[in-house]
C-alpha cells in the first residue's frame, strides 16, 4: 500500500508540485518574504518541491535536504517558510490522492493520512533541527563573544587602570567584573582603578550592590577604586533609592577621574607644546 | 486613553526587557530623562524582586489619566512566597537575600504612589504610579 500510493505521487508529481506552487504563491500576499525578488521566490519554491520529492523518492535519503536547508539558513529565510511548505505539501497531496481513489473510507482514509505523514515528518524534523542547531550555534558563539566583551580591564599607564563598562550589568557579568578586576589590579600593579560607568543604562540596587563589593576588594588588595562617568539622571536614582558611595570616590566624568588618579600617584599632565612656545619667545626676546 | 500591556518575568534578561519597555512607554508619555531613569530603575528594582523570591511573576504597565495629569502606572505581581512582614521590608537596610536592602523603600522614593499587597504563601502585588510633571 504505501509503495503503491508512492508511485501514484511520484507519477503525477507535476501535478501536485502545480498545485503546491499555486497555494504557496496564493499564501505568500499576506506573509514574511515580502522582501524577496520574485524569481529568486519561484526558483527556491521549485527547489524545495523538487528536494521533497527527491527525498519521498529516495525514501529518506537527506543530502540534499542538507544542503537545501543549509542554504536557506544562510541567506536568513524564516523557517515559518519551510514548515508553511511543507503543511501545504501534504495538504496538496491527501488532496490528490483522495481525488484519484473512488470510495473512501474511514480506515482507507487515516491510512494515507499516516503515510503521507510518515514522509513529511522526518522532513520537518530535520530542517526544524537544522534551523535550530544553527541558532543555537549562533547564540553560544555571542554569549562568547559578549563574555569576552562584558569587562576589560585597560592598563592606561603605570599604575592606573580603567575598566569601562558597557550595557546591562547582570549576576554573571558582575562575578566577571569582579574577578578581573582583582586579576588585573595584581598583574598590572595597579594603584588606582577606574570604573566607568557611562555605558550603564540603569543601576539599582543589585549593579550597586555589585560595584560597592568590587570596589571594597580592590581596597583590601591594597588600590583605590574611583567610580565615573556617573550621569545626572543616574546620581538622582542613587540618591532616591538611599545607595551610600561615600566609601569610595566617584566623578562625572572618565577625564576628572583620570585627573584625580594622577594626583593620587603623585603626577600630573605637562603641556609640551606651551613650554616650547614660550622657550622660543625667550630665544627671541634675548635675540633682540 | 489606557494603553495596557505586559512583561512575564521567568529569566534575569526579562528583567532587561521590563525596564526597556518601561522606558519606551514613559518617553512616549512624555516623562524627562531623569523621570525615565527613575522609572526603568523602579522596573528593575521590582522585576529583580520577582525573579529572585518569587522566580515567576508579571510586570503590568497602564497609562493613568487624572482630572489634569497623566501618569504610568506599573504593577508588579507574583504568586511567590509573600512577604511576612511588610513594615520590615520598607525599611532601609532591611534584606533577606544580602543585598544592600534598599530595593523597596528605593522603589517608593523614585515612584509617586506605592502600594504593596502581600500574602504569606500566596504572593505579592506592588503598584506603583508616577505622574507626568
Amino acid at each position: 500500500m504505501p509503495e503503491t500510493l508512492r508511485r501514484i505521487v511520484i507519477e503525477n508529481s507535476d501535478v501536485i508540485s502545480k498545485n503546491w506552487l499555486d497555494d504557496i504563491t496564493e499564501k505568500r500576499k499576506s506573509d514574511y518574504t515580502s522582501t524577496i525578488s520574485d524569481s529568486l521566490y519561484h526558483t527556491t519554491n521549485q527547489e524545495f518541491i523538487n528536494v521533497i520529492f527527491s527525498s519521498i523518492n529516495r525514501q529518506g535519503d537527506t543530502g540534499e535536504m542538507d544542503d537545501f536547508a543549509e542554504r536557506l539558513i544562510n541567506l536568513g529565510w524564516p523557517l515559518s517558510y519551510i514548515t508553511d511548505g511543507l503543511q501545504t505539501f501534504r495538504r496538496v497531496t491527501i488532496d490528490f490522492i483522495l481525488s484519484q481513489s473512488e470510495q473512501v473510507d474511514t480506515e482507507e482514509f487515516s491510512r494515507i493520512l499516516s503515510i503521507v505523514e510518515n514522509w513529511v515528518e522526518p522532513i520537518i524534523n530535520q530542517l526544524v533541527n537544522q534551523y535550530s542547531g544553527s541558532w543555537e550555534h549562533t547564540v553560544s558563539l555571542q554569549r562568547m563573544a559578549l563574555q569576552e566583551l562584558s569587562a576589560p580591564l585597560i592598563p592606561v599607564m603605570d599604575n592606573i587602570t580603567v575598566m569601562p563598562l558597557i550595557g546591562t550589568i547582570d549576576t554573571e557579568r558582575a562575578k566577571l567584573i569582579m574577578e578581573n578586576l582583582l586579576e588585573g589590579v595584581m598583574k598590572h600593579n595597579s594603584e588606582v582603578v577606574l570604573i566607568d560607568i557611562t555605558g550603564v543604562p540603569v543601576v539599582d540596587t543589585m549593579v550597586a550592590h555589585h560595584i560597592i563589593q568590587a570596589a571594597e576588594a580592590v581596597r583590601l588588595i591594597g588600590a583605590t577604586c574611583i567610580l565615573v562617568g556617573i550621569r545626572p539622571e543616574i546620581a538622582q536614582t542613587i540618591v532616591n533609592l538611599g545607595i551610600d558611595l561615600s566609601k569610595f570616590p566617584t566623578k562625572s566624568s572618565l577625564k576628572k577621574g583620570f585627573n584625580t588618579a594622577l594626583k593620587l600617584t603623585n603626577r600630573e599632565i605637562v603641556d609640551l607644546g606651551n613650554s616650547k612656545e614660550e622657550d622660543i619667545t625667550k630665544i627671541i626676546d634675548s635675540i633682540k | 486613553m489606557i494603553t495596557k500591556s505586559s512583561v512575564q518575568i521567568n529569566k534575569e534578561w526579562d528583567i532587561v526587557g521590563a525596564r526597556q519597555m518601561g522606558r519606551e512607554l514613559a518617553k512616549d508619555l512624555g516623562f524627562g530623562t531623569v523621570d525615565q531613569a527613575r522609572i526603568a530603575t523602579a522596573i528593575s528594582e521590582l522585576a529583580r524582586n520577582i525573579y529572585l523570591y518569587a522566580e515567576k511573576g508579571k510586570i503590568a504597565y497602564e497609562t493613568v489619566e487624572d482630572m489634569n495629569k497623566k501618569g504610568l502606572k506599573i504593577i508588579a505581581s507574583d504568586q511567590g512566597p509573600g512577604i511576612n512582614d511588610l513594615s520590615k521590608v520598607m525599611e532601609d537596610g532591611f534584606s533577606t537575600s544580602g543585598g544592600l536592602g534598599a530595593g523597596l523603600p528605593g522603589v517608593k522614593r523614585l515612584m509617586d504612589y506605592f502600594d504593596v499587597v502581600s500574602e504569606p504563601g500566596k504572593g505579592t502585588t506592588i503598584t506603583t504610579i508616577k505622574w507626568v510633571r
